[in-house]
């Protein structure tokens, strides 16, 4: 037998197992309703869900994009003061993070797609959740209990497709999203525990600020020291060949243009 | 009840319902046989695109069944990112719809 016609088989049978023939066929009919109500509460629950995920991911990019951002100038301003070892150190760990970025846009993509399925799976079964309310009321006020099986039987078992199908997508969704969870997770206590602050520094933690930040003082110090001898400015301390006049730093320059003018 | 006359209504999971004409199963039929071969084979690797191929046949030759009109399918097929695994789950026999 074909895959589609054994799942079909399979799929009805599951989905009318769920739909216990009562005594007075019309109690089916309320019963059947019943569960419609209550599954499509719980796909809009889904759908709120996977927002609720999609958000949390949202945030964390525009943190972790913010991160590698201060990075980025960190390294821009170490090369600004010929220190080449802490620009190449803020942009290793700019690296990890874009990679970091590009992971959770991925999962992003995702769970959009998930929660565009889910909102189309709530909108069909809406639809035949009201027309099984009209079709419900027509059987009941017109057929008698007899004369009505054969109706109710289609009636309950056209919905319970639709309700399997949507079972399933709110399963998915769930299941994808759990797992999302728990990446998300592992990321906002990286940035909590100060693993990420620690290489982007906005404390007192970040090692490459504090460097930067004395590297410049001492370098203001150093201009100042010029400007009042008189004399150009020398080059920031530790660095060989100070020999010749500070080409590659362009405060020295700037302060040597001064003193000529 | 609203049945093409002559036709079929196929359901894609995740995706909802198409009415299919009586014509066009000839050529589902095989692309379904396809499908059918990966699974046995287990293998993914052309498992995906046989199932896409299936699905996208159905889809151009069907049109979508109208939304409020409560109609049993009379062929059901996967969601087209199920894995084998997941279809195999289909084939099996446990609860659909949650509690």
């Amino acid at each position: 037998m074909s895959m589609m016609k054994r799942m079909s088989m399979i799929f009805r049978a599951k989905a009318n197992k769920a739909l216990d023939a009562a005594e007075d066929p019309r109690e089916t009919l309320d019963y059947s309703y019943q569960r419609q109500l209550e599954l499509l509460s719980k796909v809009r629950r889904g759908v709120a869900d996977v927002a609720t995920s999609r958000k949390r991911v949202e945030l964390q990019v525009t943190q972790l994009e913010q991160q590698a951002g201060k990075l980025q100038s960190q390294a821009e301003k170490a090369l600004q003061m010929d220190r080449e070892d802490l620009a190449r150190e803020a942009l290793t760990r700019k690296s990890g993070l874009n990679q970091q970025i590009a992971d959770l846009q991925t999962q992003h993509a995702q769970l959009q797609a998930e929660e565009e399925k889910l909102v189309h799976a709530q909108q069909r079964l809406q639809a035949k959740v009201e027309a099984f309310r009209t079709r419900k009321e027509t059987i009941k006020a017109t057929y008698t209990a007899a004369e009505a099986q054969t109706r109710i039987n289609e009636a309950v078992s056209g919905i319970g497709e639709e309700m399997g199908d949507v079972g399933m997508a709110i399963q998915r969704a769930e299941d994808k999203t759990a797992t999302m969870q728990a990446r998300a997770g592992a990321i906002d206590e990286l940035i909590a525990s100060g693993a990420l602050d620690d290489v982007t520094g906005t404390g007192p933690g970040d090692d490459i600020s504090r460097e930067l930040e004395s590297m410049s003082h001492q370098s203001d110090v150093e201009l100042e020291l010029a400007r009042l001898k008189g004399l150009s400015a020398p080059q920031a301390p530790g660095q060989l060949g100070a020999g010749q006049a500070g080409a590659a730093d362009p405060l020295s320059k700037q302060a040597e243009g001064e003193e000529l003018r | 009840m609203s049945k093409p006359e002559g036709g079929l209504i196929i359901r894609i999971l995740g995706e909802g319902q198409f009415d299919v004409a009586e014509g066009a199963l000839d050529h589902l039929n095989e692309l379904d046989a396809a499908v059918e071969a990966a699974i046995e084979a287990d293998d993914e690797a052309t498992f995906r695109p046989a199932l896409h191929a299936l699905l996208e046949g159905v889809r151009k030759v069907g049109v979508q069944h109208q939304v409020d009109e409560i109609d049993e399918s009379d062929l059901i097929l996967p969601d087209g990112d199920a894995s084998i695994a997941e279809v195999r789950e289909l084939l099996a026999d446990d609860g659909l719809i949650p509690g």
